[in-house]
């Protein structure tokens, strides 16, 4: 936690948190603090829930027990007095919009250029006006290498290009916490450098990130934290150097050295 | 293998650029136009000089004031039926995928009471809604009356073919509205929910834009079918086209000359509204094809199992 503030409220809290898909338990009670500044990375087997766990913090799952905060506020739920109440779409709606998120398929709006895309949560959620949002937004594709290809479509976009873009349409909220769910795994290899090296520039910058991914290289040099889960528990946690370089864990070690015979 | 090592010599090579190739004629497609063409011809030509078809008679009438009257009725019914219903139908659509329990199966019941039974039996039906309800009331259910109407003076044959023809219409377009906004991709929803959009702001910029691919075609095909389905408004004396020409031939008996007035108007009308649902169709695939703007060749990135 080189970055984060020592003692600081955490950006993220995360207690006891529980999910069942039907009869099938994916999270089984996981606790996490992420500080402010803080860069955690995510590893884990597939249906480890790591993604189902980052997708639980906007609210896009819901929590079955347990609460999760951000910034502070209990997500999807409010306390009036002794009684907890479930929150409306709206103010659900309203939480969300401080939270960035960019995903494995970057879901980019198809009908709408790279700049439309990027302009359309500023001006139509948060009210910016037009030329301020078009103003940043241009920065923010500059600041992803694609400054020039404003007016192009998504589909006339390489996956990695598209993801940068998607990246900076996240950053445009000035999010306070930024979300990536597998960011690289829908890329082709060749791809993946470009993205990643924009998403080490973030947690150079002091951005808060949660990022579930399966790239260890990314882990070892941009993560405060690596957080390591399995069936649905988070198995072990601590610096990259740490968990990567001297797993405690027999299941981190597996996953780890299946991983280095694949690359 | 060996047949790709061999050595071709120079003037082979230029022989065998495929640059220099060329079509042989197909004497078969040839031949087969010929004839599709003298079939054509060989029609239209009996077409033009049987009398029965009364061609001058049609020429006559094509543009007389009561069949130019009852075009427009025909217009401005189908337009005003068909605005209403997809207005109509897109809330119903709306409410059939929400999850309350309430909306969804009041917007089921609608859909199949409306699609279950024909819309000529809707339309007699709603001419004649005085001998149900003799009087319309506007009262709180078990309370007091807030007004009421003569339901004669309400239901003319007009307000008769709007309220049947759009309340028809707009079962259909839910439907279609429904389908339409089923085709979009799932990863679209999620990312409107997690900007924290408002769900009216992502129907209105994100999902019914790209749903509109998937509805304009059959939505294209309704249009057609309201303009002939105007036409069941004759049997409510309502005096569209199809009852203007009627009224023309119960007169003179031109019956044939009279219906190719309204098929010939029918099949103008038909043609105008294909050539603009093209545009419209080309508007909403914006961003579906094309390489504008892109140095790079464009790379589809392919959905993972």
């Amino acid at each position: 936690m080189s970055k984060a503030a020592e003692g600081a409220a955490p950006m993220v809290r995360a207690r006891n948190v529980h999910k069942s898909f039907g009869p099938n338990e994916v999270l089984k009670g996981i606790d996490l603090d992420v500080a402010p500044g803080e860069v955690v990375v995510v590893l884990g087997p597939s249906g480890s829930g790591k993604s189902t766990f980052l997708r639980c913090i906007n609210h896009l799952e819901s929590i079955q027990r347990g609460f999760i905060e951000v910034d502070g506020e209990q997500i999807g739920y409010a306390l009036r007095g002794n009684r907890l109440n479930r929150l409306s779409d709206h103010a659900i709606a309203v939480q969300r919009r401080k939270i960035g998120m960019v995903f494995q398929q970057f879901n980019l709006y198809p009908h709408m250029t790279a700049l439309e895309n990027v302009v359309e949560a500023p001006i139509g959620v948060h009210g910016q006006p037009r030329g301020e949002a078009q103003a940043y937004a241009m920065e923010l594709l500059a600041r992803v290498g694609l400054a020039e290809k404003a007016n192009a479509y998504p589909r006339q976009l390489s996956g990695g290009q598209q993801q940068r873009v998607a990246i900076a349409r996240a950053l445009a909220i000035r999010p306070k916490l930024m979300l990536f769910d597998e960011p690289t795994s829908a890329l082709d290899p060749e791809l993946v450098g470009e993205v990643l090296s924009v998403m080490r520039d973030l947690a150079r910058q002091g951005l808060t990130m949660i990022v579930v991914t399966h790239e260890i290289g990314f882990a070892r040099e941009a993560a405060d934290r690596v957080v390591f889960m399995d069936g649905g528990v988070v198995v072990e946690q601590g610096p990259p150097q740490a968990v990567l370089g001297n797993p405690q864990h027999p299941r981190t070690r597996l996953f780890l050295s299946r991983f280095i015979e694949k690359v | 293998m060996a047949a790709a090592s061999v050595e071709i010599g120079s003037g082979e090579a230029a022989l065998r650029d495929v640059a220099n190739a060329h079509q042989p004629p197909a004497w078969g497609r040839w031949l087969l136009w010929a004839f599709v063409l003298a079939v054509a011809a060989n029609f239209a030509w009996i077409a033009a000089h049987n009398p029965h078809f009364g061609w001058p008679i049609v020429g006559q009438w094509f543009t007389e004031a009561s069949i130019l009257r009852g075009l427009g009725v025909t217009l401005g019914l189908t337009v005003v039926a068909m605005t209403l219903g997809t207005a109509l139908g897109l809330v119903l659509a709306i409410a059939r995928m929400s999850k309350d329990r309430l909306f969804g199966s009041l917007s089921g019941l609608f859909i199949w009471f409306f699609r279950g039974t024909p819309l000529l039996v809707q339309l007699i039906f709603w001419y004649n809604l005085s001998t149900l309800f003799p009087e319309i009331v506007l009262k709180i259910p078990f309370g007091p009356v807030l007004a009421s109407w003569n339901t004669n003076d309400l239901i003319t044959p007009m307000t008769a073919a709007i309220a049947g023809l759009s309340l028809n219409e707009a079962a259909y377009m839910a439907e279609i509205i429904r389908g339409g906004l089923l085709s979009v991709d799932k990863g679209q929803v999620e990312a409107t929910d997690a900007f924290g959009m408002t769900r009216a702001r992502a129907l209105r910029r994100v999902i019914i834009p790209q749903a509109m691919r998937s509805i304009v075609p059959p939505t294209g095909n309704q249009l057609i079918s309201m303009i002939k389905a105007t036409s069941l408004v004759s049997v409510i004396a309502m005096a569209d086209l199809l009852y203007s020409v009627q009224n023309v031939y119960n007169r003179t008996f031109e019956v044939i000359p009279m219906l190719m007035v309204a098929v010939i108007w029918y099949l103008i009308i038909t043609s105008i509204l294909n050539v603009v649902q093209g545009f419209i169709e080309r508007y909403y695939a914006r961003g579906e094809r094309g390489t504008g703007g892109a140095d790079k060749a464009p790379v589809r990135v392919e959905e993972p199992a």
